[in-house]
């Protein structure tokens, strides 16, 4: 079952761009990266689009579909309405390179900030004991796909350039809660680094993060949360009181 | 050349998955300064996709396991073409790699004593796999990039620059392999995102690419599986062995068409999935060959009692090695027995509980449920053969990894050829990376020490640059997308999973015609992330690999493993002793046939002698080995 498909997509660059109308066929069974690659190879060759599995494993194709951010590759456009159009834009967290690609360069900046993980000194490789209920904690962490979707949907940074530098954002927020909780990272302190140098208090944990995450951590929370609450030496954490204002203000 | 880019390193590492960052780990580790290229962002690279786990005898789960075992497995499911040597190595080295991997902070799952769990796979004689739910690869893939950071962090900490020995480009294609007095000088290539070139000087380059799937229409790999170290490595003057294996991984997806060739884990048959056809035959039953029936339950009382006594029954069918697996799938399609989308029923939700399945195959449980509607719990999956991995590559030195015939080259992981004979075994790949990854950053550190910076010369930079340049100064030629959708179906029309003799020839034709046409490529628009110019690159390297592995097919008149002529049906022992060698003369690919190193006494002791008798000739039996 093929129908004609109308597709708005962003193309430009860092200096200027537009949203342009196409229209596009599509297939049962198609996702939003199917379509794009179809106008790719059919229409706009020079179409600029990140992408490498196809199978929501490696999280290069990251976009925001309809304002929303998501991985192109797992959006079916059958859950769009016949008539809908279908508008894809860059993810607007990050500097745009072209077209549906963006500078995501601050991420991998932010991961050489992370302090890496510590083995035991006198633990020799293949001596490791760790039971499975101790590691599921860390390796629900460790499913994360880097598509940096919480990133872009995290409103710390998403329309605030300047926070940037002092927050590390949701991605490294749960890998530092994956070190903490592994049975045998040595390195300490690593809530408190995570409250006083990676910006963990700026988070008013709203949960737009969790909500983006293909795969389905619960970023909040799982890691968030728990850090916040364990954070020593702090007495009062002025991102929650305001959280818990939106809590009563039904705004959430 | 506008603006070109200069870079000078020790080593430069072409790939980033697994095998490209172990090899970058080693060398950094010796001291020296390493670039490592990946063509898409950093810790993207198909290695992700590696779902089942790494095959490695550390007997955690069945302490009768051990490196001779999995020597032989390996050998098995490769038919007896693999190279000992490198078969050796790989047994006996795994072990140690996977608990590397756990000092560096991966987390595998968990036996009941808290060692690191081991699954069974395909063609494994015991529970063998280290895994993480059906999320292996990326595991991997997180702890190696976790690692170079690690030593970025070490770096800065002594140097003030993070980057001062270990350098990630990412979003790097490399075009060239440059040679300077015949020893490798550096490579040249071009940012996708701004399409300006970059010249790196080393004197050692390992090619750490992985695959050639996108040759394939129906293929379990991304956009990067071009080929791209096979040509690099051909195009420098190393060989290629044994192109024509290619492993059709059994279980692809074949519904929805956008999805056609995913992958389906070989845990789904590991951990109890069952294939039946459309009248709901248990048909695998009916496909397990003379050399295997010692070993593979004949009914499905057998099979499945030993899910739960493994010591006291054969294993199912379903087991088997990948090839047979793909071939049976393949014959009930033929036979009219398939599903309405062309594939067969796989069905894990019968025999084990939903949570456990959720808990198992996470990951498989999602991609059914999201991309075909299919909830794995409690339907089955329609399944198909896709072309996952190619057994043939860089001819290598089994110990360091070299090139043969290029000095300062090495290759490693998917891009190299002989380790896995004529068809890998699952699980065999994620060790392979790490295995030959470390071993190839020794040959690195080695030949560095030897041997001095080799600077690039002028001519060679500016032929570089003018292959570059040149689809931006044709107009009116083909159009690369076009070309490689015609590509595809070639290569999965006369050289797929079936072939006879004449499909073959038509097959070299055709490619030297597409090749022809490909001279003439045009690009639109600019430089700038432009993905028709980075395909006009990549169709180059697939042309080039198709016509290696068409032209191999041609040559190997039997049938064995990733390697099926339906004129020649059956396996023939004189052309186990033969390696097929691909070389490049600048105009074309020329095949030659290679005797196989035959294997030294105490490995071919190993094996029962009757095992042996159905692969090699009286006379290789009686010499019973080598020394």
């Amino acid at each position: 079952m093929t129908r004609k498909l109308n597709l708005r997509i962003w193309r430009g660059d860092a200096t200027d761009g537009a949203l342009q109308d196409v229209v596009v066929e599509a297939n049962e069974g198609e996702v939003v990266l199917d379509v794009i690659h179809r106008v790719q190879a059919t229409q706009m060759g020079d179409l600029a689009v990140r992408w490498n599995c196809k199978a929501g494993k490696c999280g290069s194709c990251s976009m925001e579909i309809n304002g929303k951010p998501r991985l192109a590759c797992m959006t079916q456009v059958a859950s769009y309405g016949d008539d809908e159009t279908i508008t894809v834009t860059p993810l607007r967290a990050f500097p745009v390179i072209k077209d549906l690609v963006t500078d995501v360069s601050f991420n991998y900046r932010k991961a050489m900030e992370i302090p890496a993980y510590e083995h035991p000194k006198d633990l020799a490789p293949g001596d490791a004991r760790m039971e499975q209920i101790d590691v599921e904690r860390s390796q629900e962490f460790r499913k994360c796909i880097e598509c940096f979707l919480c990133q872009d949907t995290c409103h710390v940074i998403r329309d605030h350039e300047e926070n940037k530098k002092s927050f590390a954002g949701p991605r490294f927020f749960i890998r530092i809660a994956e070190l903490d909780m592994h049975p045998l990272d040595m390195l300490k302190n690593r809530k408190r680094t995570a409250q006083e140098e990676h910006g963990l208090g700026m988070c008013n944990i709203t949960k737009c993060c969790t909500e983006v995450c293909p795969e389905h951590i619960k970023i909040t929370d799982n890691a968030i949360i728990p850090m916040k609450e364990r954070v020593v030496d702090i007495k009062y954490d002025p991102a929650r009181m305001f959280a818990g204002l939106l809590k009563r203000d039904k705004r959430n | 050349m506008t603006n070109m880019e200069r870079h000078n390193y020790d080593v430069l590492i072409i790939g980033a998955g697994g095998a490209g960052l172990r090899a970058a780990v080693e060398a950094r580790e010796a001291g020296l300064r390493v670039a490592i290229i990946c063509k898409s962002l950093f810790g993207k690279a198909h290695t992700v996709m590696a779902e089942g786990g790494a095959a490695a005898s550390m007997g955690n789960v069945n302490d009768k396991d051990s490196w001779m075992v999995h020597f032989r497995d390996t050998m098995r499911g490769g038919k007896f073409l693999n190279h000992y040597r490198m078969a050796e190595l790989h047994a006996k080295e795994s072990p140690d790699r996977i608990w590397e991997l756990e000092t560096w902070g991966a987390l595998f799952d968990r036996t009941e004593e808290g060692k690191i769990s081991q699954r069974n796979f395909g063609g494994h004689e015991y529970p063998r796999l280290a895994h993480v739910g059906d999320r292996t690869g990326l595991e991997l893939i997180r702890t190696m990039q976790q690692r170079i950071v690690a030593l970025q962090q070490k770096d800065g900490r002594e140097t003030g620059d993070m980057e001062s020995h270990i350098k990630v480009f990412a979003e790097l294609t490399i075009t060239d392999i440059l040679k300077e007095n015949g020893k490798i000088s550096g490579a040249y290539g071009y940012w996708r995102e701004s399409g300006s070139e970059v010249l790196f000087e080393a004197p050692a380059v390992v090619i750490a690419t992985g695959g050639v799937g996108k040759t394939f229409k129906i293929t379990s790999n991304s956009w990067e599986g071009t080929g791209d170290g096979h040509a690099l490595a051909l195009k420098a003057g190393a060989n290629l062995v044994d192109m024509e294996f290619l492993q059709f991984h059994p279980t692809g997806m074949v519904w929805p068409p956008s999805v056609r060739g995913i992958l389906v884990t070989e845990s789904v048959r590991g951990e109890g999935g069952v294939l039946t056809n459309n009248v709901g035959e248990r048909f695998m039953f009916k496909y397990i060959p003379e050399v295997f029936k010692n070993i593979y339950a004949d009914n499905e009382a057998e099979a499945d009692r030993w899910y739960l006594d493994q010591d006291n029954n054969r294993r199912p069918p379903e087991l088997l090695p990948r090839d047979e697996v793909a071939r049976a799938i393949n014959s009930e399609v033929k036979a009219g027995r398939g599903t309405e989308h062309g594939g067969v029923f796989l069905d894990v939700s019968k025999r084990i509980p939903a949570d456990v399945i959720k808990k198992r195959l996470p990951s498989m449980w999602h991609q059914f449920y999201e991309l075909a509607g299919v909830d794995i719990t409690k339907e089955a999956m329609e399944v198909g053969p896709t072309c996952h991995y190619v057994m043939g590559g860089v001819e290598v030195e089994p110990d360091n990894a070299a090139a043969i015939g290029v000095p300062g080259l090495f290759a490693a992981g998917e891009v190299a050829g002989g380790m896995h004979g004529s068809n890998r075994l699952g699980g065999n790949s994620l060790s392979d990376l790490l295995v030959f990854g470390r071993r190839a950053g020794m040959g690195a550190i080695e030949y560095v020490k030897n041997n001095g910076a080799n600077p690039v010369s002028d001519a060679s930079i500016k032929a570089a640059a003018a292959r570059i340049e040149a689809p931006f100064s044709r107009e009116g030629g083909e159009n690369s997308y076009s070309l490689h959708a015609e590509l595809q179906e070639v290569t999965h029309n006369l050289v797929g999973i079936i072939r006879t003799g004449k499909e073959v020839e038509e097959a070299i034709e055709k490619i030297a015609d597409i090749r022809k046409r490909s001279a003439n490529v045009s690009v639109a628009g600019g430089r700038k992330f432009n993905p028709g110019f980075h395909l006009a690159f990549d169709l180059d390297n697939m042309l080039l690999v198709a016509e290696s592995t068409a032209k191999s097919a041609l040559r190997r008149e039997e049938s064995r493993g990733g390697h099926t002529r339906d004129d020649f049906p059956g396996m023939d022992t004189t052309w186990r002793q033969v390696n097929n060698i691909s070389s490049f003369d600048g105009k074309q690919v020329n095949v030659k046939s290679q005797p196989l190193p035959p294997m030294p006494k105490e490995l071919f002791d190993l094996f029962d002698i009757h095992e042996l008798e159905k692969y090699m000739t009286p006379e290789e039996i009686a010499k019973g080995g080598s020394n």
